[in-house]
């Protein structure tokens, strides 16, 4: 079988098994239209409550600044307005934030993606001295919370001059060893038959790597990719401690600066919050399958 | 560790690959030719320097640090033995952001498990709308922490906030939501379970998904209502996703940080600041970066006793 056949076959199992939970789903709930009405009121409340705060802030988004402060009023007296929209994008960074976070979380996903995909490689398809080892080290740092070595990581980053800059961000985030241990799973499963027949054709590491595994790999990489970029997009902690210069904040880091300068602008505050929050849910609203399936085999973080 | 086990990375019960009889197990009947690549080393440098660098070189740094009285100002730092822990076992501070910490993670686990899963299971049914249930109960998780607070601090303003004057049309008394001490922890709970749900609701939905179908037909044919096979099917179905999801959430509620930063600073009167907070403010606006770093390690100790945890049933399935 060709890679091209194999990638067929599992495109194909992946769509039957997505039909048998289609009719699955049905077994759950009896044919009671009681049952089924119940359940759909409890759906529609939750939804409508879990919706209330992004709803809320739109609204506010969209008043205008006097009007905004008043009494909580779902549709606004004076009329709808961009006026906070335009003042934010004008008078402050959010734009260059933005753009921060972009560069930032596009580094760390690929990066992270790429060596992390190079280790499970490493650990799943190749023999080396020491190997062992490595892979009881890589076990052992899953454990290790990024959290508790902010200190020592920013007495590192002062020392090679990297505090305020987009490697000194990037950096510490690209280590991912459960993202190691998922691949490395992942590529364990691949059939022994195809890379040996293509190391018996004298393919070598590299070749297998490129053509065979990573391709065959395609859907576990965009999981772990777009889990990686959600991560690096909303990190708080690291950037927050890592930057002091506004021209190097990422977006949350950026906004947190902005809610204390504007006091009770609040249709202003709504606003940067809503153009903080669109990108992703963009992504989300596109890719929503990906990104549904992503959540579930990598979110498990490796169990 | 060469034996294939895709069921571990494919909760949902799809095996990544569809695996011809015995082709899964490289080290097994059939030795793999794998052997020959001897490049193993260039493969993994890269990940290897990176973890070198970027987390067993502070770790070890870190715990030396703990041990002197460095500051983020001085040059010079001078060991000290013991001194910091010594201090940090008798600061009522430490002790007291702990179990701000611990507080924050019951308040914020079972609500997160719980809602969770009734959310899966109204979902699970099928019922028309599936689109907009999964992007209702997820989008808040795609939020940064951020805007979050920027919401919620909003949702909760004193008097003029959606939610007081939700209180006053109701004909209740205005709640000091993030103002009063007995109540912020849990205001930050509540957006906290609001936020992050979407994703154990989703871990919850993929392992609901697993569930062989037959079972349900069977079932049915012998005439088990809805109750019935919600109470001897799913729910049993699901006991093995629920322990990871209870140890994930423990593991993360833990590690609170952001939310409570930017929403009270930690107050009212330091009444929700979270250990990790105690850490910041220590090493970052105190400077007493030797102090910090023995409180952080302290705090590990804490998470490593539920990681081991986490990783027990693991090991059994190995």
């Amino acid at each position: 079988m060709s890679v091209a056949d194999l990638v067929a076959v599992r495109r194909a199992s992946a769509a039957q098994q997505r039909a048998e939970n289609r009719t699955l789903t049905k077994l759950t709930i009896g044919p009671s239209p009681w049952a089924r009405a119940g359940a759909l009121a409890a759906l529609i409340v939750l939804a409508a409550l879990w919706l209330v705060p992004l709803a809320w802030g739109t609204v506010t988004s969209f008043k205008h600044e006097a009007e905004a402060a008043l009494p909580a009023s779902w549709w606004p007296a004076q009329g709808w307005t961009l006026e906070a929209y335009q003042q934010v994008l004008s008078n402050s960074d959010l734009l260059v934030w933005m753009w921060n976070s972009l560069v930032v979380a596009t580094l760390v996903t690929f990066l992270t993606v790429l060596i992390s995909a190079m280790a499970a490689f490493a650990f799943s398809q190749t023999i080396f001295k020491g190997r062992g080892l490595l892979q009881w080290l890589t076990i052992a740092s899953i454990m290790m919370p990024g959290q508790i070595l902010i200190v020592p990581l920013f007495r590192q980053m002062q020392a090679l001059g990297l505090v305020d800059t987009f490697w000194g961000i990037v950096l510490p985030q690209v280590v991912a060893p459960v993202m190691v241990f998922i691949l490395k799973r992942f590529f364990d499963a691949i059939p022994s038959e195809l890379l040996d027949a293509a190391r018996i054709d004298g393919a070598g590491p590299w070749r297998l790597f490129w053509t065979i595994v990573l391709p065959l790999s395609r859907s576990i990489l965009v999981a772990v990719a777009i889990f990686v970029f959600i991560g690096a997009w909303n990190n708080f902690l690291w950037p927050f401690i890592v930057t002091t210069d506004p021209q190097f904040m990422t977006l949350p880091v950026g906004l947190s600066t902005v809610k204390n300068a504007y006091g009770v602008q609040y249709a202003q505050n709504m606003a940067s919050a809503m153009i903080a929050a669109l990108p992703l849910l963009v992504v989300f609203m596109l890719f929503q399958r990906r990104i549904v399936q992503g959540v579930a085999t990598t979110g498990m973080g490796g169990q | 560790m060469t034996v294939s086990n895709p069921s571990i990375t494919a909760p949902a019960g799809k095996a990544p690959v569809r695996q011809p009889a015995g082709a899964g197990a490289a080290g097994g009947t059939r030795k793999s030719l794998r052997e020959r690549d001897r490049s193993g080393y260039l493969f993994v440098a890269p990940f290897a320097v990176a973890v070198g660098f970027f987390l067993v070189w502070p770790t070890l740094y870190g715990l030396w640090m703990s041990f002197t009285d460095q500051s983020l100002t001085g040059t010079g730092s001078e060991f000290i033995g013991f001194d910091n822990y010594a201090e940090a076992f008798s600061d009522p501070q430490v002790w007291e952001t702990l179990l701000h910490t611990l507080w924050f993670t019951v308040l914020s686990t079972v609500p997160l498990v719980l809602v969770a899963l009734i959310m899966a299971l109204l979902v699970h049914t099928g019922l028309p709308g599936q689109w907009v249930w999964r992007m209702s109960f997820f989008a808040p998780y795609l939020l940064t922490s951020a805007v979050v607070s920027a919401l919620s601090a909003w949702l909760f303003q004193p008097d003029i906030g959606l939610l007081d004057t939700w209180m006053t049309q109701l004909g209740l008394q205005p709640i000091g939501w993030l103002t009063d001490e007995d109540v912020a922890m849990f205001s930050i709970a509540l957006v906290t379970v609001w936020w992050t749900v979407g994703f154990n609701f989703l871990l919850y939905l993929a392992a609901l998904q697993g569930i062989p179908q037959q079972q349900y037909e069977a079932a049915t044919i012998d005439g088990a209502g809805g109750w019935r096979r919600l109470f001897s099917i799913t729910l049993p179905q699901l006991r093995t996703i629920t322990g990871v999801i209870v140890v994930l959430q423990l593991l993360a509620s833990l590690k609170v940080f952001d939310q409570i930063y930017l929403l009270t600073g930690g107050g009212p009167n330091g009444s929700t600041r979270p250990i990790l907070e105690y850490i910041y403010d220590t090493g970052f606006t105190n400077y007493r970066l030797g102090y910090a770093s023995a409180i952080s390690y302290v705090f590990f100790a804490l998470i490593l006793v539920f990681t081991l945890v986490r990783l027990m049933p693991a090991r059994k399935e190995a």
